[in-house]
């Protein structure tokens, strides 16, 4: 690896600036909290549900989460009648500009072999069990468009603040492979 | 392309591990690999169809076995030689040995943050109408291409339905092989667990894919 950079900065290919600027984008500037505001104001917020629900590109693109695989964004919304969950069979795509870079799991064989076929036998393993009567919608992203899961806004949070709604929402929530966080759960 | 990336209904790889506290990175060299594969393709010299396919073009047993940054280094080492940007010589000796090939561009810190927040949206304009419309019934087309291809193999030769149009987008599967991105329209279209698994199928669940038109057929 590093043999590699070594080549392609002596050959003036890539500059280790640039290399910097990508790593930091991606530890301090992108990641699953962009995701989490975006569902916390669609609880809050019915017009800019609405909107998300319409348009999630520019929905999302309003609050200022754009770009590198982030092109096409899907909301798609869980309620008691379906639970949805998030894969990429083929490869890894991953909606990065509201939930950073994916975790291993979600890229590892395990997980994109047995979603589509197993997504009941994944999400026991996540410990989330859903009531047997509840269709669970799997959306393999196998071409650019990208998928945000929006969970159900959990119960108890009545009045509360975007900002602190926004701690309730994990990013396994917006994958489909977890629910949010309970109130009485808050760290 | 049949390679070990069509993951989807494979049987066989255990439990799904999640890791509590993920770190984003889990050695330093993989914040090399990523930002080294993003600057790379930033050169403009191939497109994110051509990596995927350099990717699943893995040997499978060297895919399966490859952590998902290690897969994206041999497969930009792959690219990079493909392109006459580096030798053999060079990655086995680990130096710069003879001049590369020019590249269309070099991704400098300052054009960094404008290029990953404009990323590369791959709708196009494209003449005509789509032919399915949201409900209509459709089957994919069973084909087993040596090249590039999106239609996953446990989707190939189902019947689903159209759930919406999303205009028209690049066709990867002529995209990867430097053939054009040959716009085609693109939709969601959902099957039912049982349709794509038989009778042990979840009874509750439903599967999507997204799909060029090329792909499918009324059903």
């Amino acid at each position: 690896m590093k043999a590699l950079e070594t080549i392609l900065v002596a050959k003036g290919l890539v500059d280790p600036a640039a290399l910097e600027v990508i790593i930091d984008t991606y530890e301090t500037k992108i990641g699953p909290r962009n995701g989490a505001r975006v569902v916390a104001r669609a609880w809050a917020d019915p017009a800019f549900e609405a909107r998300l629900r319409a348009d999630a590109t520019a929905a999302i693109a309003e609050m200022g989460y754009t770009g590198r695989q982030g092109e096409h964004m899907m909301a798609v919304f869980n309620d008691e009648a379906t639970h949805n969950l998030v894969v990429c069979t083929l490869c890894s795509c991953y909606p990065w500009s509201v939930l950073g870079l994916p975790p291993v799991w979600y890229k590892s064989a395990p997980y994109r072999s047995r979603a589509v076929i197993d997504p009941r036998g994944v999400l026991a393993e996540f410990g989330v069990t859903l009531p047997a009567s509840r269709t669970v919608r799997i959306w393999d992203s196998t071409a650019e468009m990208r998928y945000l899961v929006v969970p159900m806004r959990p119960a108890g949070t009545e009045g509360w603040s975007e900002e602190l709604l926004a701690d309730l929402v994990t990013r396994d929530s917006m994958i489909g492979a977890g629910l949010p966080l309970e109130p009485g759960a808050m760290p | 392309m049949n390679g070990a990336q069509d993951m989807g209904g494979q049987m066989g790889f255990g439990p799904v591990a999640p890791e509590k506290n993920e770190p984003l990175f889990h050695a330093p060299w993989e914040k090399r690999a990523l930002a080294l594969t993003l600057a790379a393709g930033a050169m403009g010299r191939w497109n994110i169809d051509e990596s995927r396919h350099a990717r699943e073009s893995l040997h499978p047993a060297d895919y399966l076995s490859s952590s998902y940054y290690e897969i994206w280094i041999k497969a930009l080492e792959t690219l990079l030689l493909r392109h006459g940007f580096v030798t053999a010589e060079e990655l086995s000796a680990g130096e710069a040995r003879v001049p590369a090939a020019a590249p269309p561009r070099v991704l400098s810190a300052e054009m960094t943050p404008g290029v990953l927040a404009r990323g590369g949206p791959t709708n196009r304009t494209k003449a005509g109408e789509p032919r399915f419309k949201p409900g209509d019934a459709v089957r994919c087309i069973v084909i087993n291409p040596r090249g590039h291809t999106r239609l996953p193999r446990y989707a190939r030769g189902k019947t689903g339905v159209i759930e919406a149009v999303h205009g028209a987008h690049v066709f990867p599967d002529s995209n990867a092989h430097g053939s054009g991105e040959a716009p085609d329209w693109l939709y969601t279209v959902a099957f039912e667990a049982r349709e794509l698994w038989g009778r042990d199928a979840d009874p509750a669940s439903v599967v999507s894919i997204d799909a060029w038109e090329n792909y499918l057929e009324p059903a």
